[in-house]
């Protein structure tokens, strides 16, 4: 007792509180060092040389027709002034582009990443909820009410620039003008369609939109979006919810259509080809582009040699470094070998 | 509980400063009324009112204030506040980036977990302080005419309170009354210095012959008294008494709060300040905050974060304004315009953009850093505290932290200040050797007795270590037997040594006295000394019998008897017995005698009273004196010596000579001679008089008891004599000595016994004109002192005086007109003491040992290799320090030695300047490269590498450390201190591997901390264990205070608090070393990692239009730093080991890791930016390039870099983590496990919540992209190669001290120990040959030596220069070796006019040699060769009148006792 009492203050003889936990220690020893050194960077080739055959399979199409060149077939629509014009992009295919096709429309120069322009739209408005349909959020401001003072539905910039150019694409067969079928399902994400973007729940739609108006830039109301198939109007609409989703950067390019059907099951089969541009949407005032890609894809995503170069860099370094490494230490011979 | 109230106490100063307000009207004094008159009242009239009552208050808030209160502390922080602009920036619409209420989160989330910690305190604070309030305490109520009981609270100033024994006191009281028959009560003041010896206090004058007991109700004087002060030592005042008569009130009479009443069974008195005004109360300053040196430079870091932060905010701005620009007039149909539909013109959107870019960025300035920097500090507190190296279990202590932000400058410090009492040494002081009428005892039995103890501690620490069994040698003697069973027994503790068991066991038996181990008590008598001394008590006790005067005693003999009888009672010590512990202690009078009156002194001394035989002892006279004569109505009359003369004068005690041999003494007996079975006990104030009383008591010369009057002593034959205590002239730092006035029960002579430090006492001896004898005593006893000093023993001289009659009388009137004086009492009362201390004669002289602490050598040696500087300051004088600097390794033998002596500040500014130039001239030009190659063959440690030179660490300062120690003394030290000097002398010190300043004052002590840290800009530890220690402790970046034996007060100033010095060796190498390397590498990975995250959105502006726009999540943006990456910074902070316990300690070089700050660097600072921004741009373009072409949305591209970041910051954390435990891998993995979560948890919770990102279902689908994990794969590995490059190449290639340190770790224990002591032998072989430089000194011939002197002095006086002490020693020499040293005087080139001294000592003549019990018996082979060979000292009148030369050389013909400088006395 008294023991005890004497020692009171002892402290615990613990492995931790006496910072003595078994503990790794790494040591940055040539020895360890440069066999990994070369280990990392075989895999690293091996990977990089994976991963750029896979891309270097994939076949890319891409066409500008913003029409600032005066030979470029949409020169004419690139006016501002023109009204509906239509503008028609020949090209030829020597051999078969397979599929499944996707196909993009890309835009350069165009700062969707703005900070003010992705403040600017009003999610709860976007998910139906009728009350934001007569108030729309702070945010929307400008694109909140219009000049009469009623609130634009959908509101805010995002909504408001939305890419309203149209492509119809013709395979030319024998003289004849053969329309290729676009797959416009399912190019928005699953979850942007079902779960955060829906209409209100009222029939016809086009009565949830009462007392709004459509937003300034916009040709159409958004109940009216796509009049072949009603369920793909309102706020579910794919072109609509793929716009939503603002681009990363500047340039960037964003699904359009899918080519799955029919006779272009499995691609687009060699041939003349002709794109029917319905050319609408201004870019030449702030120096963008527009373009039209065709491309397939394959596990990895679209065409990217960078990430295969990368690999192969990164593992040839790793690999150089070693050797490096391996002559000075050769060359100093140092006695932490002994 | 009282102890309690001091923790508590800490924060008086907001409620201190409002009652000071209060009280402004009231002028310089605080006038105090007893309540009791003003009881009906209630208070309106009471001119108490305005003090403050006894009701403590330490917390901080109320209820209502704590939140107010608490926010407005903590915006203080220049930090806090930062956030919170930004915060509530986010709320301004125009400039808002984040989701304002988001914002708020990580601001909120620091300042509510500081304010829940600080509520916790305070709600700690409060209940303490209510327990203390409700304490109960005995207050006089005038309505029921009787002490009632009372809170503590509800006392208030004015109030008679009424204590008993073990009662704390509630406020500060003035003593009025005390059951005690001396007036007195002891109190004990361990709450506030925590001394554990009772202190006395004494009774008012003017109520202390009231007899009867004291009445409230009668009382009604006035007191007048200082205004609350925190000064414990010092208190003034007046008390006046109704009729006029005013009486001084002395810190005496004061009563403190928290103090315990001891041995006292009632005292009553009245309260002076209460509550928070009481001098306890003021005295608690909490914990001091002090900056660490790390702290600094990473301020001056963090501002740099701000001017990045700004330059990247600036430049993102314009690069906005002209983005802007560029469009002119043409509206992308992207751009947004402002509310009201217009465009913002480039330069307003470009100043708004600047706002929403800080708030983008913030990150940059670690919000975290600060919160994560205290939670690492408090771990490694608690580390530290845990460490079972540092707990001492003698005394049940272990290392305190008192300073909680400081633990990395331990691991930073450059010089060591350090006490030599107490801190090197244990304090232990024990009775070595004497010389008594010039003939040295030298106590071999002794010596042998001690060198056992040290024998004893290695013997056993070496059982211990082979298994732990305890077996003993045979050799061990029948002295020792006893000691190691009960040793034996104790077998529990692996670190225990021997004497420390020992102590413990002692300290166990008597708990409360200090000064009494084994080791101090049981002292072996000299057989000679002892002889004489049986033979001189029986021929007095023959004599007496035969009634022969005592005078015809052989003057040899005399002077023995003399000498311990001094020993035995000039002293303070009080007696008391085991059995009764401290019931009737009876304690000291300072500077008072018991002679209290002149009618004392004619009661006393008339011839009648000598003659005529009575039986009363004078102590009980004086009682019935004073009951009898004076009633309790004479209470107030004035003790005026004419009116109360004719009164006394008819009652004379009378008392025979015979009388003074009764064995005892009728009022003692049966109480303290019932001590007589136990043992005695002796509770002293200092350590010196316990052991000189034990040395007394072991020639059987034992004191008995003591009475503030009286002194009883049992001598050999004689039995017990009461010596009649005249007087008592306590001992003081000014006078250094202390006297005792007695009455002789032998000779019957008035007899002075004084013993003091031996330069104060030389002085005061009587000229040895009066006779051969004396003159040949003090001639050999001063030899045999040189002798002792230099032995580093402690030495005393004792003397004694015999007065007239007469003399006396004429002395007394004179010192009791100074006893009553009011004003400048204290000053008369040293005057006084001069004047009787005069003409001496000497007695003897002692020569104390206080013994080195257990591995003080060892550890100076490693901490001078770690790069230390270490300087000693003692008050101790030249001789003793330079010997325990020899006996702790602080001063080499091979070392020059620069000693500095002057008496006037010219001699010390020449001084000064020779010496620099000896300096420059020996060392920087003619040997730069030998000096700096004996500096660096201590690093010899890393030659095994021969590549890896020993780094650019030791140039750190332009000078280089030589093999040189410098002495300087008390008064030079004041010259050199001076302004205008203080250059040259930090000059001469920098360059001097150690410094050693002797009879050193306090405060001198703190001005050199001061000017080494103010000066030299380099780190500081003061070391110390005495009140004398505090200032310096203070003044130091980092104050260590030893718990030892001196009291606690200068642990309470310190930062840290060891029970030994020896811990400081692994509180600084082990866990300096690593709080310093884990909280510079903890800070350097937090401004990498923030810059590192915010280079990412830097990045992306660029891509952005400049907007401000962020493709990082804005949760993750605000919680990457709070959560995700939070945890394993702090685990590494925590507990990353860079090299293990052990090396760090067997390598102490690798502790100017430290010094030169190699951590964290300026440099490295940039260089973490650098690697920062580049490992930003790898895991910012490779997801960019990796995802151009595609069709990625914002964040879908943006979490992915999140992603990559943590992982390669928590990887970049993982190469700069040296030690993994378990907990690394479980903090990564937590964290890296909880980004995950979070994200998957956040982006599925709410489909339209936050915006803008909105982030739903993002990382649901990145982990299903192939990409993604691809990403994952390559980016970490490539924005770390280089950095995994450099580390590699630098730990293979080029390592530095540290990696070389913790390859060692790697290796096998067994392989590790031979490289380490493979390298300690090229040490050792590059440090064996002296330092070169000494062989340019050629031999010197001794009457070359003589003249040379001379001439100097000569040189010296022509240059008008007057004082300087030279002393040169040529210490190489023995007479046992012959003159064959090869080591002359050593001699510069400027040589003739150098006035320092070089000694210069062999190896094999180290002058502290521990006597190893066998050669022993000649005194010369065993004693310190200092003060033998030649030794010429020339010394230059300080007046300056003369302009003659003394110097003395030393007479061959008394042989080794030949040093001089006793008539000059050189140092003071």
């Amino acid at each position: 007792m008294k023991e005890q009492q004497e020692t009171a203050n002892r402290p615990d003889n613990t492995a931790f509180t006496q910072q003595r936990l078994p503990a790794w220690q790494p040591m940055l020893s040539a020895g360890i060092v440069i066999p990994g050194f070369v280990i990392i960077g075989l895999a690293f080739i091996g990977i990089g040389i994976a991963l750029f055959v896979t891309s270097q399979n994939i076949q890319v199409l891409e066409r500008d027709y913003t029409g600032v060149e005066n030979n470029s077939p949409c020169f004419k629509c690139s006016d501002p002034s023109t009204k509906n014009c239509v503008c028609k992009l020949d090209f030829s295919l020597d051999k078969l582009f397979e599929g499944p096709v996707f196909f993009y429309y890309g835009l350069s120069n165009y700062f969707q990443n703005y900070r003010k322009y992705g403040v600017s739209r009003d999610d709860r408005q976007l998910s139906g909820r009728l009350d934001n349909f007569q108030s729309p959020d702070e945010g929307c401001v400008p694109y909140q009410y219009d000049a009469n003072n009623k609130p634009i539905v959908p509101c805010g910039s995002v909504a408001n620039s939305l890419f309203n150019d149209t492509f119809k694409l013709y395979q030319i067969v024998n003289g004849a003008r053969k329309l290729v079928p676009f797959d416009g399902k399912g190019i928005a994400w699953w979850t942007d369609h079902n779960v955060k973007y829906r209409n209100p729940s009222i029939t016809p739609l086009k009565n949830a939109f009462n007392g709004t108006v459509k937003p300034t830039f916009w040709s159409k109301p958004a109940y009216e979006l796509d009049p072949s198939d009603p369920a793909n109007n309102g706020f579910v609409n794919q072109d609509f919810l793929v716009w939503m989703r603002r681009a990363a950067l500047p340039d960037f390019r964003k699904l359009y259509r899918r080519i799955t059907e029919g006779d272009y099951k499995n691609g687009l089969p060699a041939g003349n080809y002709s794109l029917e541009i319905a050319y609408n949407y201004p870019v030449l005032d702030f120096d963008g582009r527009k373009k039209v890609v065709f491309s397939n894809v394959s596990w990895m995503g679209g065409k990217n040699q960078f990430l295969g170069i990368a690999y192969l860099v990164i593992g040839s370094l790793c690999v150089v470094m070693s050797i490096v490494m391996l002559i000075v230490y050769a060359k100093f011979k140092f006695p932490d070998e002994e | 509980m009282a102890r309690e109230a001091e923790e508590t106490g800490m924060v008086t100063g907001s409620k201190v400063k409002k009652q000071r307000k209060k009280k402004v009207k009231e002028n310089k004094t605080r006038i105090v009324h007893a309540n009791i008159l003003y009881d009906h009242a209630k208070g309106e009239e009471n001119p108490n009112r305005h003090y403050a009552n006894n009701k403590i208050k330490t917390t901080k808030y109320t209820l209502l204030s704590f939140l107010p209160k608490n926010l407005f502390e903590q915006f203080h922080r220049f930090a806090n506040v930062y956030f919170v602009f930004i915060a509530l920036l986010n709320f301004v619409p125009v400039v808002n980036a984040f989701q304002p209420e988001l914002a708020l989160a990580p601001v909120v989330f620091i300042l509510s977990v500081t304010a829940i910690k600080d509520l916790w305190e305070d709600y700690r604070r409060h209940r303490s302080d209510k327990e203390i309030n409700h304490m109960d305490c005995l207050v006089y109520s005038r309505l029921e005419r009787r002490y009632v009981e009372r809170y503590w609270k509800e006392v208030r100033v004015g109030d008679f309170i009424r204590l008993r024994c073990n009662e704390i006191l509630p406020a500060d009281v003035l003593l009025l009354s005390s059951s005690d028959p001396d007036r007195l009560c002891h109190i004990e003041t361990a709450t506030l210095d925590g001394e554990t010896n009772l202190k006395q206090r004494q009774v008012v004058r003017s109520f202390f012959d009231l007899d009867c007991d004291f009445d409230p109700s009668k009382y009604n004087s006035i007191i007048e008294c200082e205004k609350p002060n925190n000064d414990l030592n010092r208190f003034r005042g007046y008390i006046i008494h109704r009729n006029g008569r005013r009486d001084g009130l002395y810190k005496e009479n004061l009563l403190l709060r928290g103090c315990t009443i001891r041995n006292t069974e009632e005292a009553v008195g009245i309260v002076i300040y209460a509550g928070h005004e009481t001098k306890a109360m003021l005295n608690n300053n909490g914990p001091r905050y002090k900056r660490s040196k790390l702290e600094r430079q990473m301020n001056v870091d963090v501002f740099w974060c701000v001017i990045i932060l700004l330059v990247m905010c600036l430049f993102a701005a314009v690069g906005h304004g002209l983005w802007m620009f560029q469009y002119g007039d043409k509206r992308p149909v992207f751009d947004v315009l402002s509310p009201e539909g217009t465009d913002l013109s480039p330069i307003l959107s470009a100043i708004y953009l600047f706002l929403t870019m800080i708030i983008v960025f913030q990150v940059l300035i670690p919000i975290s850093l600060f919160v994560s920097i205290e939670i690492v500090k408090i771990c490694q507190v608690y580390f530290i505290h845990q460490d079972m190296d540092l707990y001492d279990e003698e005394t049940d202590s272990h290392l305190q932290c008192r300073a909680l932000n400081i633990t990395e400058d331990l691991g930073q410090m450059q010089y060591i200040f350090s006490d030599k009492t107490g801190t090197l040494t244990e304090n232990k002081m024990v009775f070595r050797r004497c010389t008594v009428a010039g003939v040295e005892y030298s106590h071999d039995a002794n010596a042998r007795r001690l060198a056992m103890y040290q024998e004893m501690d290695s013997e056993e620490e070496e059982c211990m270590s082979h298994g732990g069994t305890l077996t003993r040698r045979d050799s061990v003697t029948s002295h020792q037997s006893a000691r190691v069973v009960l040793r034996s027994q104790s077998t529990k503790s692996h670190r225990r040594t021997g004497s420390r068991a020992e102590a413990k066991r002692a300290s166990i038996l008597s708990k409360h006295t200090a000064f009494s181990s084994p080791m101090e008590k049981d002292i072996t008598p000299d057989p000679q000394l002892l002889d004489k001394v049986n033979e001189c008590s029986s021929q007095l006790d023959f004599m007496r019998f035969h009634s022969q005067p005592m005078s015809q005693l052989p003057s040899d003999l005399s002077d023995i008897i003399d000498f311990f009888i001094a020993l035995t009672i000039c002293n303070t010590v009080v007696v008391s017995s085991p059995n009764q512990p401290r019931q009737k202690v009876r304690m000291r009078f300072e500077l008072k005698s018991p002679v209290k009156t002149i009618e004392d002194f004619i009661k006393r001394f008339t011839p009648s009273r000598l003659t005529s035989g009575s039986n009363s002892s004078s102590s009980s006279s004086l009682i019935t004196n004073r009951s009898s004569n004076r009633g309790c109505s004479s209470v107030l009359s004035s003790p005026s010596a004419e009116s109360t003369l004719t009164k006394l004068d008819e009652e004379r005690p009378a008392r025979g000579l015979e009388h003074a041999f009764s064995p005892v003494p009728p009022n003692y007996e049966g109480k303290t001679w019932a001590a007589e079975e136990g043992e005695l006990r002796y509770e002293a104030e200092s350590p010196d008089e316990a052991a000189l009383v034990y040395a007394a008591r072991a020639y059987k010369c034992s004191l008995v008891g003591r009475l503030p009057d009286q002194v009883t002593v049992e001598l050999p034959h004689l039995g017990k004599l009461s010596f009649e205590l005249l007087h008592t002239l306590g001992f003081d730092s000014t006078r250094k000595r202390m006297s005792v006035v007695v009455r002789h029960p032998l000779t019957d002579q008035i007899t002075v016994y004084t013993k003091g430090a031996d330069s104060v006492i030389m002085d005061l001896i009587k000229p040895p004109s009066t006779g051969k004898r004396q003159r040949k005593i003090v001639y050999r006893t001063q030899n045999y002192l040189n002798l002792y000093a230099a032995d580093g023993l402690r030495t005393l001289c004792i003397a004694k005086k015999i007065l007239t009659k007469e003399e006396y009388a004429c002395w007394l009137q004179r010192h009791l007109e100074a006893e009553t004086a009011i004003q400048g009492r204290e000053e008369l009362l040293f005057e006084s003491a001069l004047r009787l201390e005069t003409n001496l004669q000497l007695l003897g002289a002692t020569g104390i040992e206080d013994r080195l602490q257990d591995g003080v050598p060892e550890t100076i040696a490693s901490l001078r290799k770690a790069g230390l500087q270490i300087w000693v300051l003692t008050g101790d004088k030249q001789e003793t320090a330079i010997n325990i600097a020899y006996a702790c390794k602080l001063l080499e033998p091979e070392e020059e030695i620069l000693t500095l002596n002057a008496d006037s500040q010219e001699a010390c500014a020449l001084l000064l300047e020779e010496s620099l130039h000896y300096i420059q001239a020996k060392f920087l030009c003619t040997s730069t490269d030998q000096a700096a190659k004996t500096f660096h063959s201590e690093f010899a440690a890393f030659d095994i590498y021969p590549s890896s030179p020993p780094s650019s660490s030791s140039h750190t300062s332009p000078f280089t450390v030589h093999r040189l120690g410098l002495v300087i003394d008390g008064r030079t030290l004041a010259y050199a201190l001076d302004k205008n000097l203080e250059d040259k002398f930090l000059a001469v010190a920098r360059s001097c591997r150690s410094v050693l300043c002797c009879r050193s004052t306090p405060l001198q002590k703190s001005m050199v901390v001061k000017l080494v840290r103010n000066k030299l800009k380099v780190m500081t530890l003061a070391i110390g264990d005495g009140a004398n220690d505090v200032s310096m402790i203070q003044v130091a970046d980092v104050g260590v205070g030893i718990s030892g034996q001196e009291g606690m007060q200068a642990v309470m100033a310190s930062d840290f608090a060891l029970p030994r010095f020896q811990y400081l060796q692994k509180l600084l190498l082990v866990h300096g070393h690593w709080c310093y390397s884990r909280l510079a590498n903890m800070i350097l990975y937090f401004f990498y990692k923030n810059a590192m995250f915010v280079a990412l959105i830097f990045w992306y502006q660029f891509y952005c239009g400049f907007s401000g726009s962020a493709m990082i999540d804005q949760w993750y943006l605000i919680f990457f730093n709070l959560m995700f990456s939070a945890f394993p910074q702090l685990i590494t902070g925590t507990l990353d080991k860079d090299v293990s316990a052990e090396t760090l300690q067997q390598l102490p070089q690798l502790y100017m890791n430290g010094q030169n700050s190699e951590e964290y660097k300026p440099y490295m600072f940039w260089m973490n930016m650098i690697d920062a921004f580049y490992q930003s741009l790898v895991c910012f373009f490779l997801p960019y390039f990796a995802y151009a072409d595609s069709d990625v949305d914002l964040f879908t591209w943006g979490t992915p870099i999140t992603t990559l970041a943590l992982f390669t910051i928590l990887l970049h954390l993982g190469i700069e983590t040296k030690t993994w435990t378990w907990m690394n891998w479980a903090s990564i993995t937590f964290s890296i496990a909880l980004f995950f979560t979070v994200a998957l948890c956040y982006n599925a919770s709410c489909p339209t919540c936050y915006s803008p990102s909105n982030p739903y279902w993002t990382m649901q689908r990145l982990l299903q992209d192939p990409l993604f994990y691809m990403l994952c794969v390559i980016t970490p590995l490539a924005a770390l190669l280089p950095r995994y490059f450099y580390r590699a190449c630098q730990g293979t290639l080029f390592p530095s001290p540290v990696q070389v340190g913790r390859q060692l770790d790697k290796l096998p224990s067994e392989t590790r120990r031979n490289i380490l002591s493979l390298s300690r032998v090229k040490v050792g072989a590059q440090l064996g040959p002296k330092p070169p430089f000494l062989s340019l000194l050629k031999p010197f011939p001794k009457d070359y030596n003589h003249k040379d002197q001379k001439s100097f002095s000569n040189s010296k006086t022509a240059q008008g220069c007057q004082g300087p002490v030279l002393q040169m020693d040529n210490v190489g020499k023995s007479h046992q070796k012959g003159q064959s040293s090869p080591l002359g005087v050593t001699h510069s080139k400027k040589g003739l006019s150098d006035p320092y001294t070089f000694v210069s000592t062999e190896i094999d003549t180290l002058p502290y040699t521990k006597e190893a019990p066998g050669h022993t018996g000649d005194w010369i082979t065993s004693t310190p060769l200092l003060t033998q060979g030649d030794s010429v000292q020339v010394t230059l009148p300080p007046a300056g009148g003369s302009q003659c030369v003394t110097y003395k050389r030393n007479s061959e013909e008394t042989p080794g006792l030949d040093h001089t400088n006793w008539n000059i006395s050189p140092f003071f």
